[in-house]
C-alpha cells in the first residue's frame, strides 16, 4: 500500500482530485491517499479525531468550523468555485436559455415526478440547489416531488439510476457519472443562486507535515487549477495567487 | 479488485476471531451455567448488536472512544493508539458487534451438556479443568464452531459500524465492504460488481465449509453411537 499524506475531500471534487494526485505522482514521485465523503461528514470525522492532514471542503463553513475548533494550521485557501448543474431527462425541458423557467413550467404541468437535490441542511450543493429553486420561484412546487440525497454523490447516484426527471447536482460529479449521456446537462450560472456561495476551501490540519504542505502548495499551481477547471469547476473568486510549480 | 482491502478484511476477521472466541467460550459457558437473576438482562445486553442499527453502535463508539473523550484520551496516552479511524479501533468495534454471534451459539451448546455428566466426571476423579477440556468442550464443539463461522462471516460483511468508526482510510480501515461502497460512490459499477461477487463467493464458501464440518461431525457421532 502506498503511504503518503491522508487527505479528506468533498465527494463533489473526486474526479478532479484523483487526476491531480495522479499527476502529482508523475511529476514529483510522491503519492497521497484520498478519502472522499460529504464535507459535513468529513468535518465531523476530523473533529472526532480522524487522522487526516488536509481537508478540501465544498464550501467555507465547515472549514471555518474546524478553524474555530483549533484543529487547523495556517490560513484556509479557496481552491475553486463550485458549479451547480441541472440534469433533466431527455426531451423534458427542450433547448432553452433559461432551464429553471422551463423547469417551473414542467412542474406546473405535472411532467416532473421526481426532482433530486442533496440535503440542503448539510450538503453545500444542496443548499445551492434549494436557493436556485427559490430564486426561480419554483421551490414550493418543487417540494412536492423532492427527493433528498444524503450528499451530492448520492443525489447523482439517484439521477444515474433513472426514475428521476430532474436533478440539481455538482457539475464535476454529474460529468463523472456521465449524466449527459442519459439526458440533458446544463451548468447553471452563479446568478441562478445569488445568496449561496460555493467557495470551495481547503485547509491544512493539525497533523500536516512537510509532505502535506508540498501537496497543499501543488494544489495551488496552474497545473492543478487547470485540472479543477477541466472537470467543471471555476477559478476562485476573488482571485488567488497561483503558486509556481 | 482491491486486494489490499480484501487483505485488510481478512486481517480484521482473524483478529476478531482470535480475540473474541475465548471471550465467547468463557461468557457463553458462564451464561449457560449461572443461576443469577440478571441472566435475561445480560443475555439481552449481549444480543443488543443484533437489534441495534449499526449507526447506534457506531455513534456510541465515536462518542465514548473518540480522541476527545476521556476513554479515548486515556487509551491514547497509555497505549498510543486511537480507537477511532484506525485498525485497532476497528478490531474493538468488530469484537463488540460480533458478541452475539460468538456468545449465543456457545451458550446454547453448553446448555446442552447435562449436569449428570459433570457429576459423573467428578466421580471419576476429574478436576473441573479436565471436565471442561475432556467432557464439555468436545460436546460443545459444534456450538463453538458455529460461533466461529458466524463471527468470521459477519466480520467480512460488516459495513455500517466500520464506516462510522473507521471512516474509509485506504490500507487502514477500508475493508472490502467499504471498498465496494467507495467504488459505487465513484460511479464505478464494474469494480464494485467484481468485488461484490467476490465477497459473495467468499462468504458462501466460509459458511458452507462451517456447515460441512458440523454435518460431518454429526454423522461421525451418530456412527460411533
Amino acid at each position: 500500500m502506498a503511504g503518503g499524506p491522508l487527505i479528506a475531500a468533498a465527494a463533489s471534487i473526486r474526479p478532479a482530485l484523483e487526476e491531480i494526485s495522479t499527476r502529482y505522482n508523475e511529476v514529483r514521485g510522491e503519492s497521497v491517499r484520498l478519502v472522499f465523503g460529504s464535507s459535513g461528514t468529513l468535518a465531523n470525522q476530523i473533529a472526532t479525531g480522524a487522522p487526516y492532514v488536509l481537508f478540501l471542503s465544498a464550501n467555507t463553513s465547515y472549514v471555518q468550523w474546524l478553524v474555530g475548533l483549533g484543529l487547523t494550521q495556517g490560513s484556509p485557501v479557496t481552491y475553486a468555485e463550485g458549479v451547480l448543474a441541472l440534469y433533466s431527462r431527455s426531451g423534458l425541458l427542450g433547448e432553452t436559455e433559461n432551464p429553471l423557467m422551463a423547469l417551473d413550467y414542467a412542474l406546473q404541468n405535472g411532467a416532473v415526478q421526481r426532482l433530486v437535490i442533496a440535503n440542503p441542511e448539510y450538503a453545500p450543493y444542496g443548499s445551492a440547489a434549494r436557493a436556485a429553486l427559490e430564486h426561480a420561484g419554483t421551490w414550493t412546487r418543487a417540494r412536492q416531488v423532492l427527493l433528498l440525497g444524503a450528499n451530492a454523490g448520492q443525489a447523482v447516484q439517484y439521477a444515474l439510476q433513472g426514475d428521476v426527471d430532474v436533478a440539481l447536482v455538482p457539475l464535476p460529479l454529474a460529468r463523472l457519472a456521465k449524466l449527459q449521456e442519459t439526458g440533458q446537462l446544463q451548468a447553471l450560472p452563479k446568478e441562478a443562486f445569488p445568496n449561496v456561495e460555493l467557495h470551495q476551501q481547503m485547509v491544512l490540519l493539525s497533523g500536516a507535515d512537510q509532505k502535506t504542505r508540498e501537496f497543499f502548495a501543488y494544489l495551488q499551481t496552474i497545473d492543478s487549477r487547470e485540472i479543477f477547471m477541466r472537470h467543471g469547476l471555476l477559478a476562485p473568486r476573488p482571485a488567488n495567487p497561483i503558486l509556481q510549480p | 479488485m482491491d486486494w489490499n482491502a480484501f487483505y485488510l478484511s481478512l486481517q480484521l476477521a482473524a483478529w476478531t476471531l482470535v480475540l473474541l472466541l475465548p471471550i465467547g467460550i468463557v461468557t457463553g459457558r458462564w451464561l449457560a451455567k449461572t443461576q443469577t437473576r440478571a441472566r435475561p438482562w445480560l443475555q439481552a445486553f449481549f444480543a443488543l448488536p443484533l437489534v441495534l442499527p449499526p449507526t447506534v453502535v457506531g455513534y456510541y463508539l465515536l462518542v465514548f472512544t473518540g480522541t476527545r473523550s476521556p476513554i479515548g484520551e486515556f487509551i491514547m496516552s497509555w497505549f498510543g493508539v486511537s480507537l477511532v479511524f484506525s485498525f485497532p479501533g476497528l478490531v474493538v468495534a468488530s469484537i463488540l458487534v460480533n458478541l452475539p454471534f460468538a456468545i449465543l451459539p456457545v451458550q446454547r451448546a453448553f446448555e446442552g451438556v447435562s449436569n449428570e455428566l459433570h457429576d459423573a466426571a467428578a466421580c471419576c476423579g476429574m478436576t473441573p479443568w479436565q471436565t471442561f477440556t475432556r467432557v464439555e468442550m468436545p460436546l460443545a464443539w459444534p456450538g463453538v464452531l458455529s460461533a466461529a463461522v458466524l463471527t468470521l462471516g459477519h466480520t467480512l460483511g460488516e459495513f455500517g459500524v466500520v464506516l462510522m468508526v473507521g471512516g474509509n482510510i485506504p490500507g487502514e480501515t477500508r475493508t472490502l465492504s467499504i471498498a465496494i461502497f467507495d467504488r459505487v460512490q465513484a460511479f464505478d459499477p464494474l469494480a464494485a460488481g467484481h468485488m461484490a461477487g467476490f465477497l459473495l463467493l467468499i462468504s458462501l464458501v466460509t459458511v458452507a465449509l462451517g456447515y460441512g464440518v458440523l454435518e460431518r461431525r454429526g454423522q461421525q457421532r451418530q456412527k460411533s453411537a
